[in-house]
Parts: structure tokens; C-alpha cells; sequence
């Protein structure tokens, strides 16, 4: 938008070279040291015998919960996902489409926004004591339903953007052809809405493979999920550095598929909240 | 949000009348489907989001004990209340959060701001940059921690091999009360300048091109351009990037939680980490209850406050 031409050029490519090499140097950081043994980690060598010992540890090792952490992780985080997409997008339709009374849908948006900007850890308290009750302490059903809950705002506001996209005639043409409500939506607005519900799903998918605060309160060793996996070498007496950095390396996998092949959805998806 | 107003001038004129009243009635008479789609998302915030809040409420107003996996609560009247007038550390993490927040965002804002503008300005390389930019959003605020932890390590982290090669000494960045903060912010900065920029670049590349052209032709500098023009314009939405992130990183606690876990002392203790400490350490879940409406109230002030205050700078 404001061309940059001779040494302004030059002086831009060369903070663009600095920013993107901050940028990248943690990540190969943690990946260089994932291939080291620990001694070679302390001894701080950039030239070292590479190894697959610390993946080895960490994904067959014997005493490793991480394979479990990682099966919790993918079995919470596609459920939640599912689940969310279905309730998010029903109720995303109904608000952008049907006629609500004012309070119902300006109270829903309200709350969700509130709830989104507020920090998950003031209502951990509350949902502990829910889910201790009731039997679902350390169970994945809990963070299943947690993970929805903190990811329906989100889904809600993209598919809304969406639906409102889509001009009304479609579903009139449908109605004047003898469809019903549920068939229009199924088969004319749905079929429409698939880059939408590809890009809501896919960060409610990777929001819920983060998710931390609400996993490390909720479960103790048999719904672990990978973040809580990874902080526990950190916490464990004399630190595993090697293994930490492969679990580490491990977790960012779904965020690097993600940056590869879903580039526009999440660019999408991340400033829908910010953008009106 | 708005209801579908369904006018006679948005449809073909071929239909005619008498199908469209038909249509019209049978659309009304489908309310079913109005509630049966709506219904799960309010069920789901019902039991999810507005009970536990209301929960809050009466969990700070008690003290809850355990005993053989049952809970006991006694009511305890304003005890709690009493305790958050002598809880300094309370007002120590909140002084952190707020540093943290301002410097933290405030640099995001600018670092943002400027990479935005010149990536719109070069001819290349615009795509490889903002894919590179996404990375940091979506990896696990946990690995980010683990990373940084490996970075800053005394012993072997890069900064202190660096120093260690231009013959300086070592610094404790996560273990020196006076680096402490300072290193943690510089973590989020990092891990969310490629927020700002995603959310910025867009506007910087909607700017009105003859508006630039005008700018150009009148001989203004590259900064004469970025100060007199382009912020002007852009001011609302850099305001709402303030805004959303301020808030967002309020809510910090992956990253301190494998950095430092507020420490050394209480240097890096933010709101989130004390929550954290007086819920599931001390296991003082009516205590925590109060400081969470506390914290919920703040929030609730400081965007009342601030919309108040974008409608004053428009």
C-alpha cells in the first residue's frame, strides 16, 4: 500500500529477514534440542551426534504417560470439535435466520462474548466442584464438555458471518419447491457453509489440543492431555530437557499441518471476533 | 441478528402472490425448528457458563471442606471479603498483570503496526511472512513455555551462550526478580506481535489507494506518510486491537505457569497463577470464588470504561 523503493527496500526485506528469523529461531531451537542427548544439551555444542532417544523415551518409553496424554488429547479434541460444530452452527443458523425477540439473541452474543473475554481459571473453581459431584473428576467426558463450551463462542460468531453471507432467496426457492425447514438447511445452506464449518472446526480442533488451564484442574493422571503431559516435565524433580523438547515438538504437529494447508481458514477465523 | 425482512421487491416478480402468502405462513409455523436449533447452545451455556457463575456466588460466600470425596460447605458470611482487604499478595499480582498487559500489548501494537506496513509496502514475500506469523498463534501456549524455558536457561539457554560469547556474564532471566517479568513479557510479545499484524495487515492493505496516491504525489516521506495518514485512518482499529488483546492477555497462564510459575518470590505472579494457587493449592475454593467476581467485576469496569472512552474518541 505505501511501495517501498531503493535503500527503503533494501532497510524493509531486511527487518522482514530479522522479524521472520524471531520468529522461526524458538522453533528450531526446541527442535535442535530434541535431537540431543542431554549431555549435549548442557555442554550447549551446535555440532552433536544426533539422536532419536528422546522420542524414543517419550513415545515408547516404558514410564511415559505421553502416548496415553496424546490419545486423551485426540480423542477430547475431535469430539469437542464435532459436538461443537453441530450445537454452533444449529444455533449460529437460528439467530442469523429466524426471528428472536431482541433480548434472546442480543442477551445470547452478549454472554458468549463475555464469557470468551473472561479468564477460564475464575469458572475451573465452579465446574471442579460440578463435575467432583457428579462423578466426572479426571474423565474426558468433563474436558469434552468444557472444550465445547469455551469453543462455542467462537463457532457460533464464524458460522454467523456465514449464514448472513448467503442471500435468503435460497431457502425461499427451496420453501417455494416444497422443501421444510430442515431440508433447505441441510440440503441448500449447509452444503454453502462448508468452508465456514472446515475453518471453525479446525481452530475449535486446535484451540482444544492446546487447551491447558482447564486440563491440568480437572483430570489427574488418566485424562491428562498433552499440554498437561508437558508441563509435568518441567515439574518433575530434576527437569528432562531432551524429552520436554520432543513432547514439545510432538504438540506443535497439528498447528504446522494446520499453517500448511489451512493458511486462509484461520486467518478467517482468527479475526472474526476482532473485525465486526 | 436482524430479522429477515422478506419484501416483495427481493423476490422474482414471476412468483406470484398467491404461492408466496402460502410460503409465507408455512415458514411462520415451522417454530419447532426456531427452538429445536437455538435450544443445545442455551442448554449447553445454561449448565456450563451461567450456573457455575452463579455458583461463584454462593461459593463466596461459604468455606468448602472435603472429606471422602464429599464436599461440606459452611456458610461463612463476608469472611472471604475480609480476607481480599489483607491479601497483598492479591494486590501484587494484579500490579504484575497490569505491567504486563500494558507493556506487553502496547509493544505488540507497534511491532505489529510496523511489520504490517512494510510487508504491504514490499513486492514480495508477503505470503511466506504471513504464513511464518501464523505458527505462533497456533502452537501450544505450553510448548511456547517449554521453548522459552530452554532459551533462557541459565546454563545452556542461547541468550547466555551469546553473552557467554562476547565474554560477558550470565544472566538469570527466569531466576533474577529483576529480569524476571521482563523475560516473560518478552515471551508473549513474541507470541502474539504475529496476532496484531495478521488483524492490522488488513486494514493497512484496505487503505483507500487514492488517499496514498494523494500522500505520494504531495511529496510526503515514508513516516510523514504512516503518522499523518495512515494512523489517522486506521485509529478505530488499532483501538479494538488495544482493546482485544489487553484483554486477552489479562487472562495469561500457560506461559508463567511453565516459565516461572510466578516466581522468583512473587516477581512474575500474575491474576490467573494466584487463582490458580488459592483454588487447587491451598484448596480455598470459597476464597477463590470472591477473587474470581472480583476479577469478573474489573473486567466488566475496565469495558464499560473503555467503551465509553472509544465513543469519546470518535
Amino acid at each position: 500500500m505505501l511501495p517501498f523503493k531503493g535503500r527503503h527496500l533494501f532497510f524493509g526485506y531486511f527487518l522482514l529477514s530479522l522479524a521472520a528469523l524471531v520468529v522461526a529461531l524458538p522453533f528450531l531451537w526446541i527442535l535442535l534440542t530434541s535431537f540431543k542427548h542431554e549431555i549435549a544439551i548442557y555442554s550447549g555444542a551446535l555440532w552433536f551426534a544426533p539422536t532419536m532417544q528422546n522420542y524414543v523415551d517419550v513415545m515408547l518409553g516404558p514410564r511415559s504417560n505421553f502416548p496415553r496424554n496424546v490419545h486423551n488429547s485426540l480423542i477430547v479434541a475431535s469430539v469437542s470439535t464435532c459436538v461443537v460444530l453441530v450445537v454452533g452452527t444449529l444455533a449460529a443458523y437460528s439467530l442469523a435466520r429466524m426471528r428472536w425477540a431482541a433480548w434472546i439473541s442480543r442477551g445470547f452474543l452478549g454472554w458468549t462474548l463475555f464469557f470468551h473475554m473472561i479468564p477460564v481459571l475464575t469458572i475451573v473453581g465452579p465446574w471442579y466442584l460440578l463435575f467432583q459431584r457428579i462423578g466426572l473428576y479426571d474423565t474426558l467426558t468433563s474436558l469434552i464438555l468444557t472444550h465445547i463450551t469455551i469453543n462455542l463462542p467462537m463457532t457460533v460468531w464464524l458460522m454467523m458471518t456465514f449464514f448472513r453471507d448467503l442471500p435468503p432467496e435460497l431457502e425461499e426457492a427451496a420453501s417455494v419447491d416444497g422443501a421444510g425447514r430442515t431440508q433447505s438447511f441441510v440440503w441448500v445452506i449447509l452444503p454453502l457453509a462448508v468452508p465456514g464449518l472446515i475453518a471453525a472446526g479446525v481452530l475449535a480442533f486446535v484451540f482444544s489440543w492446546n487447551e491447558f488451564s482447564i486440563a491440568l484442574n480437572l483430570t489427574s493422571r488418566n485424562a491428562a492431555t498433552v499440554p498437561v503431559g508437558i508441563a509435568q516435565f518441567v515439574q518433575q524433580y530434576e527437569i528432562q530437557n531432551g524429552q520436554m523438547a520432543a513432547a514439545a515438538a510432538i504438540s506443535t504437529i497439528p498447528a504446522l499441518l494446520l499453517m500448511l494447508f489451512g493458511q486462509r481458514f484461520v486467518v478467517q477465523g482468527l479475526t472474526v471476533g476482532t473485525v465486526k | 441478528m436482524a430479522p429477515q425482512q422478506r419484501t416483495v421487491a427481493a423476490t422474482p416478480v414471476w412468483l406470484a402472490v398467491a404461492p408466496l402468502t402460502r410460503v409465507r405462513r408455512r415458514l411462520s409455523h415451522d417454530d419447532w425448528f426456531r427452538y429445536a436449533t437455538l435450544a443445545p447452545a442455551i442448554v449447553l451455556l445454561l449448565l456450563l457458563t451461567v450456573y457455575p457463575v452463579i455458583n461463584l456466588l454462593m461459593m463466596s460466600v461459604s468455606s468448602i471442606e472435603f472429606s471422602q470425596g464429599e464436599q461440606h460447605w459452611t456458610f461463612v458470611g463476608l469472611a472471604n471479603l475480609q480476607r481480599l482487604f489483607t491479601d497483598w499478595l492479591f494486590a501484587t499480582t494484579l500490579r504484575n498483570t497490569l505491567i504486563f498487559v500494558a507493556v506487553a500489548v502496547a509493544v505488540e501494537l507497534a511491532l505489529g503496526f510496523a511489520l504490517a506496513v512494510i510487508v504491504s509496502g514490499v513486492p514480495r514475500a508477503k505470503g511466506l511472512i504471513r504464513t511464518l506469523m501464523i505458527l505462533p498463534i497456533l502452537v501450544p501456549p505450553v510448548a511456547i513455555g517449554s521453548m522459552w524455558k530452554l532459551m533462557y536457561n541459565f546454563d545452556f539457554g542461547i541468550f547466555n551462550q551469546a553473552l557467554e560469547a562476547f565474554g560477558l556474564q550470565p544472566v538469570g532471566w527466569l531466576s533474577d526478580p529483576r529480569f524476571a517479568l521482563g523475560s516473560v513479557i518478552a515471551v508473549d510479545i513474541w507470541h502474539w506481535t504475529p496476532f496484531m499484524f495478521l488483524i492490522l495487515f488488513a486494514g493497512v492493505e484496505g487503505l483507500p489507494r487514492d488517499v496514498m496516491e494523494a500522500a505520494r504525489v504531495d511529496g510526503a516521506s515514508i513516516w510523514q506518510t504512516v503518522t499523518k495518514v495512515i494512523v489517522p485512518i486506521m485509529r478505530p482499529a488499532l483501538g479494538i486491537a488495544f482493546l482485544f488483546r489487553s484483554i486477552f492477555a489479562f487472562k495469561v497462564f500457560d506461559e508463567i505457569f511453565l516459565l516461572t510459575s510466578g516466581g522468583p518470590g512473587t516477581a512474575t505472579d500474575v491474576v490467573s497463577l494466584h487463582l490458580f494457587k488459592v483454588f487447587f493449592e491451598q484448596n480455598n475454593l470459597g476464597y477463590g470464588a470472591l477473587l474470581s467476581i472480583v476479577i469478573i467485576l474489573a473486567i466488566v469496569a475496565f469495558l464499560v470504561t473503555a467503551r465509553q472512552f472509544s465513543g469519546l474518541v470518535r
